[in-house]
């Protein structure tokens, strides 16, 4: 990722755009955080956040006109908050102290001509940013306009106000006589620049260009006059825009003095359109809090009342359903820019490894999100870029790709017409995990589908490739790919059908040209098998979509109907079909961080008191796993008459996935080809008697019966091990790729007890 | 990578073939082009290193995590 690309990352993230309030603000006032103070109660911080931008606060709080509030959120659920009205509240209710910075002397004099707002404004930014000022009024009292309009005004706080401006150095010349031409050039002579406050002043007698109405022409953009030097504005009749007149022409100054670009960096100036998007789902509508007495404005405790109306606006659409999103305490614009740096660290802890890496691929922030900010891409481009760079952390995803190159080898892979068949009109591709997870119904269905379309489907067992997609091994994911595409050119390119959602994106996405078809689609059109489960199954089910599904709204249908043709009572989860959510499998989250998985399957699990039914044996396994009863839509089709109650049953452990795999390969070859394969290495014969704890938390750790196997015939072979006098039981470590295992174990009769197994990834040599 | 521990449990294992009891001894430890010494339970005769439990899944796991993000 280079500089551009996170800036347009950060750029479609819309968390931190500002409310519609702030943004509709001339001045931009930062209404969001004044409101978020008073709601707490922390009316000093509140009356702090108004003088930040506000100038001359405790005059314009009270006057201000806040067109901000046709723009309020709140107005689409009740009345707007009454903003204007708790920015006086505000003045009102604290003691006005300005805690103003005054910079250095520039050396440069500016004459402001009149007392109105706009004037006042020039002066309190420019004597702030060390301009020494002169401010000319032709009557005897300055800002008498404002007082005489305005009732909220009286003439004490104006009179404070003028003293602090007085304060901050600036000169205040009444009685001017500033209704000539020779004042003007007067002042252009001893003056870096002159500012008509048309709110307040204005003269014929000056020779500056007009418009039709006799007003004096402005710049748009820049208020500069005809005549250099000399600019004005805040011929507006709202308050708060003839500040923001002020304002605009106090930069314009300070630009013109100093002789520096007039329009850099201003384009968001002035109102504009937030793109702030704040959902008011669940919100209940509000009327605004009423005044006790509307003459002296809202009383601390009302002011308080109306400020908990404010929705508080923000986005935040995907954090609210991603507990990914969540975790890491911030959401994906922050993100983009953790990802950014990470990749630039050349010392110390490359901190956003496992953020990059939990992330679950899902695509439902791209979904829910108003601009569809897609976590999932960003993470599988860092993914990949840190794999290119050598930098992915190797416990990461190796154990996952270390089962897709079982799945990939002998152990597994097959590919064969259907028994004395020249050629497959179909090819079934179960995936590796429905056959890590129910082989039998791997078995059933390809029965099944031969059955019902003539005995011309063909079977390929093996592995997409999507473990090496998600870990951003994108050579690994291609290579994974040609192999599975040789074998089905081999096969006479048979149109394929997939028992898996994510082999079906796979082929989809990155194989357009192989037509692929759910199973759950054939199913449909061959019809189901004549004993099914669904009669027995009581209540309703919940239906728990696959994340891979997300953009497949046809086979969600499919798998509705399916269910509707079983006779199976179905609900929908709050977040289902285009908006559901992963089971913590998906993107190797539970790999790269398994207590994240576990947290997302738990939330997930919680959305229904139903039982789920999956339609992804992952999904399924990793439910169950996260203790929420789930069946899996063939058990219903497919029932198992050993498994009463299907949706209790356990999620089968590593080792146990792949001897399913194996073992179904080995069933079909002998059961439908009538051929024998060998059982591989010796040591898996090696019979090993483990107790179901010790069993549950080797699996835990990612151990295989494997390397327990392979580990305990290295020992006895003579190679090292130690022995404990005490209990007759050995220890021994064997190392047969990145990671060393260590086995706790006796002899029996028969083979041998496992006790315990732990490993580390960290070689330990002699001294 | 020092641990509090002193490893009583795992010094009263003893090295099959030398039939010897364990000693603390200097182990080197390697992960990702780093490598450092630590004390570990050892054969004193031919060098085999017995590494504890409680040090795979605690201190080593957390320095292995430091070194693949580093």
């Amino acid at each position: 990722m280079d500089k551009n690309e996170l800036r347009q990352w950060e750029q479609r993230c819309i968390q931190e755009e500002p409310p519609a309030c702030t943004a509709a603000c001339p001045i931009h006032v930062d209404v969001r955080t004044f409101i978020g103070h008073l709601q707490q109660g922390r009316w000093d911080q509140a009356w702090q956040t108004l003088a930040r931008i506000m100038p001359l606060a405790g005059l314009l709080g009270r006057i201000c006109d806040a067109p901000c509030q046709a723009l309020c959120k709140r107005n689409e659920a009740g009345d707007a908050i009454r903003i204007g009205d708790l920015e006086q509240a505000c003045v009102n209710h604290v003691e006005i102290i300005y805690r103003v910075t005054k910079l250095p002397s520039k050396g440069k004099q500016i004459a402001v001509l009149g007392s109105g707002l706009s004037s006042l404004t020039v002066a309190w930014d420019l004597v702030r940013k060390g301009y020494g000022i002169t401010l000319f009024e032709p009557g005897e009292t300055l800002a008498v306009s404002l007082t005489n309009q305005h009732r909220t005004l009286d003439t004490a706080s104006v009179a404070a106000e003028l003293d602090q401006l007085e304060k901050l150095g600036v000169s205040f010349e009444t009685g001017a006589a500033l209704h000539s031409q020779s004042f003007l050039d007067d002042c252009l002579r001893r003056y870096d620049a002159l500012y008509i406050g048309l709110d307040g002043v204005a003269s014929p007698e000056w020779t500056l260009e007009r418009d039709r109405s006799g007003t004096i022409r402005v710049e748009t953009g820049s208020h500069a006059t005809s005549r250099s030097g000399i600019f004005a504005g805040g011929a507006v009749f709202s308050t708060i825009w003839q500040a923001a007149h002020g304002r605009w022409a106090a930069t314009d100054i300070d630009r013109f003095a100093q002789n520096v670009s007039m329009t850099a960096g201003r384009d968001r100036e002035g109102p504009y359109e937030s793109r702030l998007y704040t959902s008011l789902e669940g919100v209940a509508p509000l009327p605004a809090v009423p005044m006790a007495h509307a003459d002296q404005g809202y009383s601390k405790a009302e002011a308080a009342d109306e400020a908990s109306r404010c929705l508080m606006c923000q986005c935040l659409e995907c954090v609210k359903v991603c507990p990914y999103l969540e975790h890491f305490g911030a959401y994906p614009r922050k993100y983009a820019r953790e990802i950014y740096n990470n990749a630039s660290i050349v010392m110390g802890s490359r901190s956003a490894n496992l953020l990059i890496n939990s992330c679950s691929l899902c695509a439902l922030c791209e979904s829910v999100c108003p601009e569809d900010f897609a976590m999932q891409e960003l993470c599988l481009q860092a993914r990949r870029s840190m794999v290119a760079r050598g930098k992915m952390p190797p416990s990461a995803h190796e154990f996952a790709l270390e089962d897709m190159a079982f799945s990939q080898g002998d152990d597994f892979s097959l590919a064969r017409h259907a028994p004395g068949m020249e050629r497959s009109s179909h090819l079934f591709f179960p995936g590796c995990q429905l056959s890590a997870s129910a082989p039998g119904q791997v078995e059933a269905l390809y029965d099944h589908l031969n059955r019902s379309m003539d005995g011309s489907v063909g079977l390929m067992l093996g592995c997409c490739g999507a473990p090496a997609f998600w870990a951003g091994h994108a050579e690994k994911f291609d290579e994974a790919l040609m192999q599975w595409e040789q074998q089905w050119e081999a096969l006479g390119r048979p149109e394929l059908i997939v028992a898996c959602s994510t082999c079906h994106r796979m082929f989809r996405d990155h194989r357009p040209e192989v037509p692929v078809q759910s199973i759950w689609e054939t199913l449909e059109k061959v019809g189901l098998p004549g004993n099914r489960a669904a009669g027995s199954i009581q209540g309703t089910l919940a239906i728990h979509d696959p994340c891979t599904t997300r953009d497949m709204p046809g086979i969600q249908a499919t798998v509705r109907r399916l269910l509707g043709r079983l006779g199976v009572a179905v609900s929908e989860l709050p977040l289902s079909r285009e908006t559901t959510e992963c089971c913590g499998f998906g993107g190797l989250m539970q790999n790269a961080n398994p207590d994240m998985a576990r947290e997302v399957v738990q939330r997930r699990g919680a959305l229904s008191p139903d039982d789920f039914v999956a339609y992804c044996a992952m999904c399924r396994d990793s439910l169950a796993a996260g203790g929420k009863r789930t069946l899996h839509l063939l058990d219903l089709i497919f029932p198992e008459p050993r498994t009463p109650d299907p949706a209790d049953r356990p999620k089968p452990g590593w080792s146990r996935r792949r001897e399913n795999r194996a073992r179904l390969k080995e069933r079909l070859l002998e059961q439908i080809w009538g051929e024998t394969i060998s059982m591989g290495p010796d040591h898996r014969s090696i019979a090993l008697k483990i107790a179901p704890e010790v069993q549950s938390r080797i699996d835990e750790r990612r151990i295989l019966i494997e390397d327990l196997q392979q580990t305990i015939a290295l020992a006895e072979a003579g190679g090292p091990k130690f022995r404990h006098p005490a209990t007759g039981r050995y220890k021994a470590a064997g190392r047969p790729c990145h990671v060393t295992f260590w086995v706790e174990y006796a002899p029996t009769s028969d083979g041998f007890e496992v006790f315990d197994a732990y490993c580390h990834r960290m070689e330990v040599g002699g001294p | 990578m020092k641990s509090e521990n002193n490893w009583t449990d795992e010094l009263t294992w003893r090295c099959a073939a030398c039939d010897r009891p364990l000693e603390l001894g200097q182990v080197t430890v390697t992960y990702m082009d780093n490598s450092f010494t630590t004390e570990m339970p050892r054969c004193a005769q031919c060098g085999s290193v017995l590494v504890p439990e409680a040090l795979a899944l605690g201190k080593m796991a957390e320095v292995e995590k430091i070194l693949e993000d580093k």
